[in-house]
């Protein structure tokens, strides 16, 4: 069986190896993969949908859609906004087993930590997190 | 760029650089622009050959050995008391005492005066330029006391407004504590007035100058300050070291702060007699080859001068003001007639956060976030800033990178 998450992985460092490792490139690309995510409705943008241990804001949704799971998110930063797009991109319309069973290398692979920094990459962790959280609360969901 | 200085500072300038061996790299492929020197400040080699040879040649335990070693210590740590006391002119170095940064300094004076002298009651004035190290411990007094905290505002350049100083001060007021310049907005604060008027009242007063040490000339003497502190590791010394100086009739009249070794002068198990100021607010071993080191640092700015230092800061202030300024959608944050040197401003529609990162993708190196002024902060109704602080060793030619990076970002994310 094809594992899609992996292969979507795979597309990122690919994608990533283009930038040849420069600084500035590499983060003008995170920022304008964010620009590319449509914005989150303001009144979306609660307390509740914010992503725990993040320095910038990070507000993520999660909808059950034929038993596969979408996301919605959005952040304060451009970065941010970038970073998240990149595992919404990866999570995106997987079922909550894939999520959960999904090994997120991508990050490492690319030296992420180098362009963001350890501030940043904690909130990455802290995102990734989250997006398991979310499969987990759909699973149960789904075997009610 | 330096064409408007004269030569021989232009000289000066690359002579001052090129004592400071961690600006000659390249952070990201590009050449380090460090501007987060209000943060702390780099430190020239003389301070860290002096830490090297402290520990090759001189470490021992301070004041209490007979051996050679421990008086070499003894007299090396305590040129350095003399030195800081020619440095803010403290009539006698005793009033110099040795905390490990500013925000130690301001917690003892907050315990040790509060303990005696405040009561329920009392009042305690602050300003809302303050970093959290000269708030919180007021708010931890005032709890513990049952006394009560008030905060001088600002108006939108980010000066104090002094007839609401007036206003507060009463007899009830028993201790004002400023900082001497904002390390947010880079405000320099009317100190002098400051303590003339609280002293009306017989208030004491704290001036915070953890801001201002590398900076402005410092004359405890002449300001008539009560308490004055520093952080070495912002005037180009070693971190772990600071200052505070305190009047001795007010250090003497002062509970302990902390105890242990050194504090004491005699101790039975029914009581303890406490030793002499300094020492008696100087309990434990302290950071020695830090306190030992500072001595350097302090030479340098001695060595280069403080009227010197001000200058070429201010044109680099100057400079940055109008370069960083004339970028579209730049806001500036705290425009005070009298600033050190400190460029805080935030970018309409694009988060500090963002516009840190893509700097130091530049190799220029900013501070971004509320920099320990919430209340600051939420005056100016902003979450935070990027905040570019100069040092000596800065070149306006580094102003123009950071323009230019500035320039980039604001143009891709526009």
């Amino acid at each position: 069986m094809e594992n899609i998450i992996n292969q979507r992985q795979e597309k990122i460092i690919e994608e990533f190896s283009v930038l040849d490792g420069d600084q500035e490139m590499t983060i003008f690309y995170i920022m304008e993969l964010g620009q590319k995510l449509p914005d989150m409705d303001e009144e979306e943008k609660t307390e509740q949908n914010l992503v725990k241990g993040c320095q910038s804001k990070v507000w993520l949704m999660a909808h059950l859609t034929d038993g596969k799971v979408t996301f919605n998110t959005d952040s304060n930063t451009a970065i941010t906004k970038g970073l998240a797009s990149l595992l919404v991109r990866v999570f995106n319309n997987c079922t909550p087993d894939e999520i959960l069973q999904a090994e997120i290398y991508f990050p490492e692979r690319i030296g992420m930590n180098r362009y963001i920094g350890t501030q940043r990459s904690n909130g990455f962790g802290a995102m990734i997190k989250q997006f398991k959280l979310f499969a987990i609360a759909l699973k149960t969901k789904l075997n009610v | 760029m330096t064409a408007e200085l004269p030569i021989h500072t232009a000289e000066k300038l690359t002579g001052i650089r090129a004592q400071f061996p961690i600006l000659h790299q390249r952070i990201n492929n590009k050449p380090l622009v460090y501007f987060d020197n209000a943060a702390t400040t780099q430190k020239p080699q003389r301070v860290i050959d002096k830490i090297v040879h402290y520990y090759s040649t001189d470490n021992a335990n301070i004041h209490r050995g007979i051996h050679t070693l421990a008086e070499r210590a003894t007299i090396a740590y305590e040129t350095t008391r003399s030195t800081v006391q020619a440095f803010i002119n403290a009539s006698e170095k005793e009033e110099v005492i040795f905390t490990k940064g500013t925000s130690e300094s301001i917690n003892l004076v907050a315990f040790a005066f509060g303990e005696v002298f405040v009561q329920a009651g009392d009042e305690i004035i602050i300003s809302t330029v303050e970093h959290h190290s000269n708030i919180v411990p007021w708010q931890i007094l005032c709890e513990r006391k049952g006394a009560t905290l008030k905060v001088i505002p600002v108006d939108d350049a980010g000066e104090l407004i002094m007839d609401e100083y007036d206003k507060l001060l009463s007899a009830k007021t028993r201790f004002v504590a400023v900082n001497h310049a904002s390390n947010s907005l880079g405000t320099i604060n009317p100190i002098k007035e400051i303590i003339e008027k609280a002293h009306q009242y017989g208030a004491k007063v704290l001036i915070d100058g953890a801001q201002a040490a590398a900076h402005l000339e410092i004359d405890v003497q002449a300001l008539d300050a009560d308490f004055y502190t520093l952080s070495a590791h912002k005037v180009y010394g070693p971190t772990g070291v600071g200052i505070l100086y305190g009047k001795r009739a007010l250090l003497e009249a002062m509970s302990p702060y902390q105890s242990g070794g050194e504090m004491i002068s005699e101790v039975t198990f029914e009581k303890t007699t406490y030793n002499e100021i300094p020492y008696k607010f100087e309990a434990g071993t302290p950071n020695i080859a830090g306190v030992v080191a500072f001595n350097e640092a302090l030479e340098f700015v001695t060595e280069t001068g403080k009227e010197h230092i001000a200058q070429l800061e201010n044109m680099l202030l100057k400079y940055a003001t109008e370069t960083l300024g004339r970028i579209k959608g730049i806001v500036p944050v705290g425009t005070a007639r009298n600033k050190v040197s400190v460029y805080s401003f935030v970018a309409e529609g694009i988060h500090h956060f963002d516009i840190g990162q893509m700097l130091d993708a530049s190799g220029v190196a900013v501070r971004t976030g509320h920099h320990c002024t919430q209340p600051l902060m939420s005056r100016f109704n902003i979450e935070g800033t990027v905040r570019a602080s100069f040092a000596v060793y800065n070149t306006r030619e580094e102003i123009d990178i950071m323009a230019e990076s500035l320039e980039r970002i604001i143009r891709f994310l526009k």
